[in-house]
């Protein structure tokens, strides 16, 4: 129980954060035509910023479902990842059931936070981090979904921004404590960069809504960083056994 | 089934399915150090990836194009301040969009 609370006072902010970010959700769905219901419905359904705002687009656009799927898939891959960095934090018995509710909610705020966690993530801990999110993700949709029309698109336009803020406030503490940290964050702005303005390279940006760039960003910048660590652990090795053969 | 119907419970299915197979099926600790790095890594690597240059679009008005705007610049700057200074996501992320819509606001008086 304890770490059920423990769990709902980490997601708190995340689910206020949450609320201006589905409330443009809710508007921008709403102006494309769908109904408030279908907006609340999407959210609630897919917990996943980038993945609805392409989806509805598509929708939209009368694209056709294996567009639909294929882009879809491209955004959310990086999801992929965090569900398999998440397995090696839980219990190895933890049941199927438990893990399949938590499959739910790994969106990229919520598993930030249960990754940051210094010792293994529990079921009641994180059941309490997904609860208010979840609330907060489908009832801000809900909110802009009804309030569209009362903000003028300048303003609704920068609430656009606060997402990415949301991303900012997580990675960088982390990355003022650890140089490494600070590496990975720089290295994949980095790349993420080069894919979306060098010519040619580019074209990656320009498919599946840009989730292919950003997942080989992330996918080079952590492999780069990884690779670096390896380096590092070999030297430290080399010089440790040299130590031991001059003694 | 209409066709929004069918396009929701797809977009539902796939975002589903690639959550819940990694973590339903790796069940054994990983024991190489290079991948337990490498996903250490990941978080931090995708919001960083997700979050430049995307966020200097992210105040485009709805109905236009994205492009690069001051306000966007200028509230990204103010966001990484703050989080510097570790304050807390909800205050950064609330700060940053009133600072854009304040920078939008002044932008038709400035020379």
């Amino acid at each position: 129980m304890n770490e059920f609370i423990r769990g709902i006072k980490r997601g708190f902010p995340i689910c206020l954060g949450y609320i201006p970010v589905s409330f443009t959700f809710g508007l921008i769905a709403v102006k494309m035509g769908f109904t408030p219901a279908q907006a609340t419905i999407i959210s609630l359904t897919n917990m996943a910023s980038a993945g609805q705002f392409a989806g509805i687009r598509l929708i939209e656009g009368g694209a056709p479902y294996i567009e639909l799927i294929i882009t879809t898939f491209v955004i959310n891959l990086r999801y992929f990842l965090m569900s398999l960095s998440l397995s090696q934090k839980v219990a190895p018995d933890m049941p199927f059931y438990k893990r399949a509710v938590m499959a739910y909610c790994i969106t990229d705020e919520v598993f930030a936070l249960s990754a940051m966690e210094p010792d293994e993530v529990s079921f009641p801990f994180f059941g309490g981090l997904m609860l208010t999110p979840i609330l907060g993700w489908t009832s801000g949709t809900l909110l802009g979904a009804v309030a569209s029309g009362l903000l003028s698109p300048m303003v609704q336009g920068c609430m656009g921004i606060a997402l990415y803020c949301m991303f900012i406030a997580i990675i960088i503490p982390p990355a003022r404590k650890s140089r490494k940290v600070a590496l990975a964050v720089v290295v994949a702005a980095g790349l993420s960069c080069i894919f979306k303005y060098v010519p040619g390279i580019n074209a990656l940006s320009k498919v599946g809504g840009g989730g292919w760039s950003i997942i080989t960003a992330a996918i080079l910048g952590a492999a780069i960083c990884a690779s670096i660590k390896e380096v590092k652990r070999h030297h430290r090795a080399a010089m440790a056994a040299s130590e031991r053969r001059d003694a | 089934m209409s066709y929004v119907a069918i396009c929701m419970f797809l977009m539902f299915l796939t975002t589903y399915l690639i959550r819940v197979i990694p973590i339903s099926f790796v069940r054994r600790k990983l024991e190489n150090e290079w991948i337990k790095d490498f996903l250490y890594y990941i978080p931090f690597c995708v919001l960083s990836a997700m979050t430049f240059p995307d966020v200097l679009y992210s105040t485009s008005a709805t109905g236009s194009e994205p492009h690069i705007s001051i306000s966007a610049a200028v509230a990204t700057a103010v966001a990484i301040i703050m989080a510097w200074r570790k304050r807390g996501l909800v205050a950064v992320a609330i700060v940053a969009v009133l600072v854009a819509i304040a920078v939008e606001l002044l932008l038709p008086y400035l020379p």
